[in-house]
């Protein structure tokens, strides 16, 4: 029922961090359009395994585009070719035979790679620990109906929100920047009532935090948007840099406030 | 062995109140002086360890994804159900207990129901404050969506991605927590043994999965969050690295392992179609608000479905059950399109789907109001199938989606191994033999902020610990025994993949353990299962080594560990000659093919103990009484 088709694959094979890593060549009959990408990768994997050989390691988890577990490079495009789309959704009906493809772990120095495909995005969860967060405690939340948000600030939070955190802007980013990632959080949690207490701090320690972990700055190209596979919006850059800046005015660290921290 | 369930007597409103009354406190100062084991970090991990940080406890987390956001809570797509009544339909906290334990089939126990509906209500008004952007109205109120085996609007979502959303909020208060240095987290990091000493639980042996490098933990407690174990069947919609490890492995070490057959078979996932497939798609349950589930009145119809005239499809839901209509539960939706397929009127290349049609709510709402509901489940869907269901009505079939059973926890959530605490999907109370939608979210959330913060202290109060280091005896020995199975998997260098072991269980599984069940399949289920144990230690192929990331490794220890659940599961299924909730035996169903339960001889949940290698698993029954909910033949007509 579905036509099989011949894809040439060249991996990038890295056995450890500190193994010089390389481009190896693996040709592929018999891909069925239905396939996912990740299931294209499986097969090869159970192929190389009975050749004796070791299985390309890769990211994956859900399968659904929803974890951001997985994501590598495909012809210098995270994700590949399909819009909005993450790797594990991306299906092999989106090529035709004959087709050769790259495929690249994300390259960031704040991404170091760990083998194969597979990189070390801890930093990401370290942006978060600076401020990605409403401060409320379990148990000290009042009736959810008790302070009414707009629609629209809901709906635009909720975009902000559906962020999967998988790297890809920071990857696709000539200056590495997680500009698009950091924003999305400060948006989320900025344009709602219930960020509004720390949303300028929020905004400071973050993008701070960003910079430390060495991604780059944003030079508004855009690059982060047209890979994203949740479609993240460039404005919440513009949101952020915002807050950022109202942040860095108004800024004093905790303790100068004679408060508990 | 005796099980006491420590459920607390009286009215079933004040039991929980006055269990928590009666629970013993550990004052703020002492509660640094603890040390908790939390491993998982989805709804249930995740939000217990944030909490038990913001109490002060000193907790250690574990994941094996790269980050606790990714846990897989984050794929739940329709909602989360609470007993807010802002509808003003009729909904309260009595009902929502009322359609869970109907809903399961009358094999819950009442007093944990009526608990997790209670708590309902707190969980939405915490997720809130926390910035989960739930759907609103244009008031500015919270919105609500109808879900299956309800006839009330009580559930909350956040477009398609509530798990997401909710996950997202108890992962910043998790990742809060680690900031403030009160929560020391491990990610890429698995347990492989629980340690237990003097008979409690009192720490893990865990396997860093990118060094290899196995560790003892010790700490006062336990608590896993590990999910469910729907991954026996190879094809489930849970994520690919979703386990159950860590409950057999304590499972082995003394838990009982309750009700394992109950496994949920989701009405509406996206149909096989190759035997490359690596998961099956969920399409959220709450498209069946909207959509109609059809399938053409003759037999061998292959006309495309646009070509089927209205009076040649048999809506059947809508049918047989006419008050419920789209909406009736999971097991319900799930039989009879297995119904429709095995009469031969299934649709799609395989004869193996139905339709899930929308074309009469575009018509009626308007695309754009159907794109605002449902538009990322059909973007999903379009790019899994290169069908568009604006234009074409879906393909959908049953799959594996949830795990009813697990282990066995008393009202407190304890196991059998005293100090080992078990929350969400990995522990078998609150939704009997069958989960209503939306409410899997709910228990996982409830377990994790508002019961665990209780009994965890209670237990802590109340028992002596004698202070134990890694260098204990059987830390020592849980750690050796999990660095011969390593070796020992690396050294058979067989011929057959982890995974074609994988794919061969979940066949036999979904064959003799699916949707329908006889004595005859399950026995020869057992024997196949245990063939395949036996094959899989002889002829299992894993490269690489143990001291590096070895994705191939990690699998084929978790594998290994389905096999042995999977021959508990059919034992289990052929110990229950009944039919409740998605246990499905043939022999046992009514004239017009329903769940035929056996209330006399099978209101118990089953308890199985582990008894050694080769030997039968030992059965305790604890018995289920119901003085509130009377146990009825389940009518959704």
């Amino acid at each position: 029922m579905s036509s099989s088709m011949k894809i040439t694959l060249n991996v990038w094979r890295q056995a450890s961090p500190s193994d010089a890593g390389r481009m190896v060549k693996y040709e592929l009959d018999n891909v069925s359009e239905h396939m996912s990408f990740l299931e294209m990768l499986d097969v090869l994997n159970e192929q190389l395994i009975g050749k004796g050989e070791l299985p390309v390691s890769f990211d994956h988890d859900c399968r659904e585009g929803i974890c951001g577990s997985c994501g590598f490079v495909i012809n210098g495009v995270p994700h590949g070719p399909r819009r909005g789309t993450t790797v594990c959704q991306l299906h092999m009906r989106e090529f035709k035979s004959g087709d050769e493809l790259f495929l690249e772990p994300w390259r960031a120095a704040a991404f170091p790679v760990v083998k194969d495909l597979v990189v070390n995005r801890s930093a990401f969860d370290r942006i978060i620990q600076a401020g990605g967060f409403v401060s409320i405690p379990t148990g000290s939340a009042p009736d959810g109906n008790a302070i009414p948000v707009a629609k629209k600030d809901s709906d635009r939070a909720m975009s902000a929100a559906t962020c999967i955190g998988c790297g890809a802007c920071v990857a696709a980013c000539p200056n590495a920047s997680a500009s698009l990632f950091t924003s999305a959080k400060v948006s989320h949690l900025g344009l709602l009532p219930q960020g509004q207490p720390e949303r300028y701090d929020r905004a400071v320690k973050m993008v701070n935090q960003a910079k430390e972990e060495g991604f780059g700055g944003c030079t508004n190209i855009g690059l982060c948007e047209a890979v994203c596979p949740k479609n993240i919006s460039l404005e919440n850059i513009a949101r952020m840099n915002r807050d950022f800046t109202v942040g860095a005015w108004t800024y004093r660290e905790a303790a100068a406030e004679g408060g508990a921290a | 062995m005796e099980l006491n369930s420590r459920t607390p007597s009286g009215p079933i409103e004040t039991r929980w109140e006055k269990a928590k009354f009666d629970m013993k406190l550990v004052n703020p100062a002492n509660k640094r002086k603890y040390h908790v084991i939390v491993v998982g970090t989805g709804l249930a991990g995740g939000a217990a360890a944030a909490t038990l940080a913001e109490l002060g406890y000193n907790v250690k987390c574990f994941c094996f994804q790269d980050s606790p956001r990714r846990a897989h809570s984050i794929a739940a797509q329709g909602g989360i159900n609470a007993a807010k009544n802002y509808q003003n339909d009729g909904d309260s906290i009595y009902r929502l207990f009322y359609d869970t334990v109907k809903g399961g089939d009358f094999r819950a126990r009442e007093s944990n129901v009526y608990r997790l509906a209670e708590i309902s209500v707190n969980i939405i008004d915490q997720a809130v404050a926390q910035g989960v952007p739930f759907a609103r109205e244009y008031g500015g109120t919270l919105a609500n969506r109808s879900f299956g085996g309800a006839q009330v609007s009580r559930t909350f979502y956040a477009r398609g991605q509530t798990g997401q959303q909710l996950l997202l909020g108890a992962y910043q208060a998790l990742e809060r927590q680690i900031s403030l240095g009160k929560v020391d987290m491990h990610t890429r990091t698995e347990m492989l043994d629980l340690i237990v000493i003097d008979g409690k639980a009192r720490g893990i042996v865990s396997r860093n999965l990118i060094t290899g490098k196995l560790d003892v933990h010790m700490a006062d407690a336990v608590i896993l969050g590990t999910g469910g174990y729907g991954n026996v069947f190879y094809l489930s919609t849970n994520a690919k690295g979703s386990n159950t490890t860590a409950i057999w492995r304590a499972h082995k070490r003394g838990a009982l392992f309750a009700n394992p057959c109950f496994t949920q078979i989701h009405p509406t996932c996206i149909p096989v179609s190759g035997d490359y497939q690596s998961k099956l798609t969920l399409m959220s349950e709450s498209l069946r608000n909207d959509g109609r589930i059809w399938v053409p009145k003759k037999v061998g119809d292959t006309r495309p479905p646009q070509s089927i005239p209205e009076d040649e499809r048999d809506y059947y839901l809508e049918r047989e059950y006419p008050s419920f209509g789209n909406l009736v539960p999971r097991d319900v939706a799930s039989r009879a399109a297995k119904r429709m397929c095995d009469a031969g009127r299934g649709v799609g290349p395989t004869g193996l789907g139905v339709y899930l049609d929308f074309a009469e709510s575009i018509q009626r709402l308007g695309k754009s109001a159907v794109a605002e509901r449902y538009g990322n489940l059909f973007e999903m869907y379009e790019r899994i199938t290169g069908e568009n269901p604006y234009e074409v009505p879906m393909r959908i079939y049953p799959a594996i989606h949830y795990t009813m059973g697990g282990l066995w926890v008393d009202y407190q959530l304890q196991s059998t191994i005293p100090g080992l605490f078990v929350l969400g999907e990995a522990n078998f109370s609150d939704h009997g033999a069958n989960r209503l939608g939306a409410s899997a979210l709910m228990q996982g959330l409830a377990d994790g902020y508002f019961v665990i913060p209780y009994t965890l202290g209670n237990y802590l109060a109340s028992t002596k610990l004698d202070k134990v280091t890694s260098d204990h005896a059987e830390a020592k020995a849980a750690k050796a025994d999990v660095t011969e199975r390593i070796k020992k998997l690396l050294s058979i260098k067989g011929k057959r993949t982890v995974d074609s072991f994988h794919r061969e269980l979940g066949k036999i599984i979904w064959d003799y353990c699916g949707m329908a069940r006889n004595e005859k399949g399950l026995k020869e289920a057992i024997g196949k299962v245990r063939a395949l144990k036996k094959e899989f230690w002889e002829n299992v192929n894993v490269l690489g080594g143990g001291e590096e990331l070895n994705q191939s490794l990690e699998k084929a220890g978790r594998v290994a560990d389905f096999i042995e659940l999977g021959e508990l599961m059919c034992i289990d299924a052929l110990d229950r000659k009944e039919s409740c909730g998605g246990h499905f035996r043939e022999e046992y169903q009514t004239p017009e093919g329903e769940a035929q339960r056996d209330d006399e001889n099978y209101a118990y949940a089953a308890a199985w103990e582990y008894a050694g290698e080769g030997k039968a698993p030992i059965l305790n029954k604890e018995p289920l009484t119901f003085e509130y909910v009377k146990p009825s033949q389940r009518s959704y007509k």
